[in-house]
């Protein structure tokens, strides 16, 4: 099958206008995937499933990534006059990269037998511009999935068939797969909490807490 | 009412005697009709024990009913969703009484390794009277088996006459469970305070 670069060049040959980049991967499996630009993915998909090299005619897996606002920081050198004298002095510069949501395609090819190659496309932000155009019509198995994204991440996919709930029900508000969710305080005791589950223990039974933090004096 | 001792002597001799409850709880512990209905991976353990291998059939129990009409027994075989539990409860009220209640499983119990999770609801018995609880995860057919031999012992030893007659035989007591409506976030209400309240800790 041909390497990203090559996929990335013929599509960038076949779409002028879409933008596309390479997103590496740190993994030891170093599956690389494609990010294209929301306007032109609905094309670029096509181009992937109709052309005659790559026939990408399986669309196996699709998913949502949820990822929130992020502080960079970064260390930058600047000259800075000290007591008169120039010295170069580090610098910590924060920016903040604006959260977005991200769908990620897996796509195989039953008539050639190769796969995966990864697409990926990315909302503009995390509140009102979450619209990403809908792949379902190109590949009918990406119906349910797209509606599970829909439901758990709240991306909204133009162009999908019959866009709603499919897992949490119609009245249910929210997105639970986003990491800025916060699940209604319904916490039971347990017997034995550890982790996560022993903070909300200790938020919840604080006499329990204290008596366990003083171990029992044998006479 | 006949005492034991005679009771025993007399079968010596061929008589049996019996009594109107005696045999009315001995039919209905030996026919008990579970609904066909499974929600996980515990109904998969479930089918196991109703087919040749361990053969539910020998407790009188093989007899799956597709429809809640014509069923005695709910086994809650899985997770139970929040989205799942008002159709739980909707199918137990249209179940004719008497009826009884087996949660098979960590999850039916308590919600097991999805506890805390936003969409599986902490134990079926939050909206249901359950009469047997299995543990496992999933149980062994066995233990499902055990579980039904539990209950027939519990409907043999039910009185049918007195204050602590079933549900069934007490008109004073509501035969319908409250069905919990969706709500923004959880169930509402989350639990229904008849059958069940939160644990409290005692010292």
């Amino acid at each position: 099958m041909e390497t990203p670069e090559q996929i990335k060049s013929r599509l960038e040959a076949a779409l002028p206008s879409a933008k596309i980049e390479i997103i590496a991967n740190e993994c030891p499996a170093g599956e690389r995937s494609l990010l294209v630009d929301a306007p032109s993915a609905f094309a670029a998909a096509q181009f992937l499933r109709d052309d005659e090299q790559l026939r990408l005619d399986y669309c196996s897996n699709v998913t949502g990534v949820d990822w929130p606002d992020k502080e960079l920081t970064e260390k930058v050198k600047v000259k800075q006059v000290v007591e008169g004298v120039e010295k170069e002095v580090e610098e910590v510069k924060k920016t903040v990269r604006p959260g977005f949501l991200e769908v990620v395609y897996h796509l195989y090819s039953m008539a050639r037998k190769h796969g995966p190659v990864v697409l990926r496309c990315r909302t503009e932000n995390r509140t009102d511009r979450t619209q990403l155009p809908s792949l379902t019509p190109l590949w009918r198995g990406a119906e349910f999935q797209e509606r599970e994204v829909f439901d758990l991440y709240g991306v909204v996919f133009t162009g999908h068939p019959d866009l709603r709930r499919i897992l949490m029900w119609d009245e249910f508000e929210g997105f639970p797969m986003r990491r800025d969710y916060v699940a209604p305080d319904d916490f039971e005791y347990e017997p034995t909490p550890h982790d996560e589950v022993l903070a909300e223990a200790k938020k919840h039974y604080p006499a329990e807490a204290k008596a366990e933090a003083k171990p029992e004096v044998k006479a | 009412m006949i005492e034991e001792g005679l009771k025993n002597e007399l079968q010596k001799q061929g008589v049996y005697v019996t009594s109107l409850q005696e045999l009315y709880n001995w039919g209905r512990a030996n026919s008990v009709w579970p609904l066909t209905f499974g929600l996980a991976c515990c109904a998969i353990e479930m089918m196991a024990a109703s087919m040749a291998r361990f053969d539910l059939a020998r407790f009188g129990a093989e007899v799956f009913r597709p429809s809640p009409r014509q069923a005695d027994l709910m086994i809650v075989a899985g997770t139970v969703t929040k989205k799942m539990a008002p159709l739980v409860v909707r199918l137990y009220n249209q179940m004719p009484e008497p009826k009884y209640v087996i949660a098979m499983g960590a999850c039916a119990i308590s919600g097991g390794p999805f506890k805390q999770g936003y969409n599986v609801l902490k134990g079926v018995d939050r909206y249901l009277p359950v009469d047997v609880a299995i543990p496992g995860c999933p149980p062994r057919p066995e233990a499902l088996l055990h579980a039904i031999m539990t209950l027939q012992e519990k409907i043999l030893n039910q009185k049918l006459t007195g204050p602590d007659r079933p549900r069934h035989l007490n008109a004073d007591v509501a035969g319908e469970f409250p069905v919990p409506a969706y709500g923004k976030h959880d169930l509402e209400p989350p639990n229904n305070p008849e059958v069940w309240q939160p644990p409290a800790i005692q010292r």
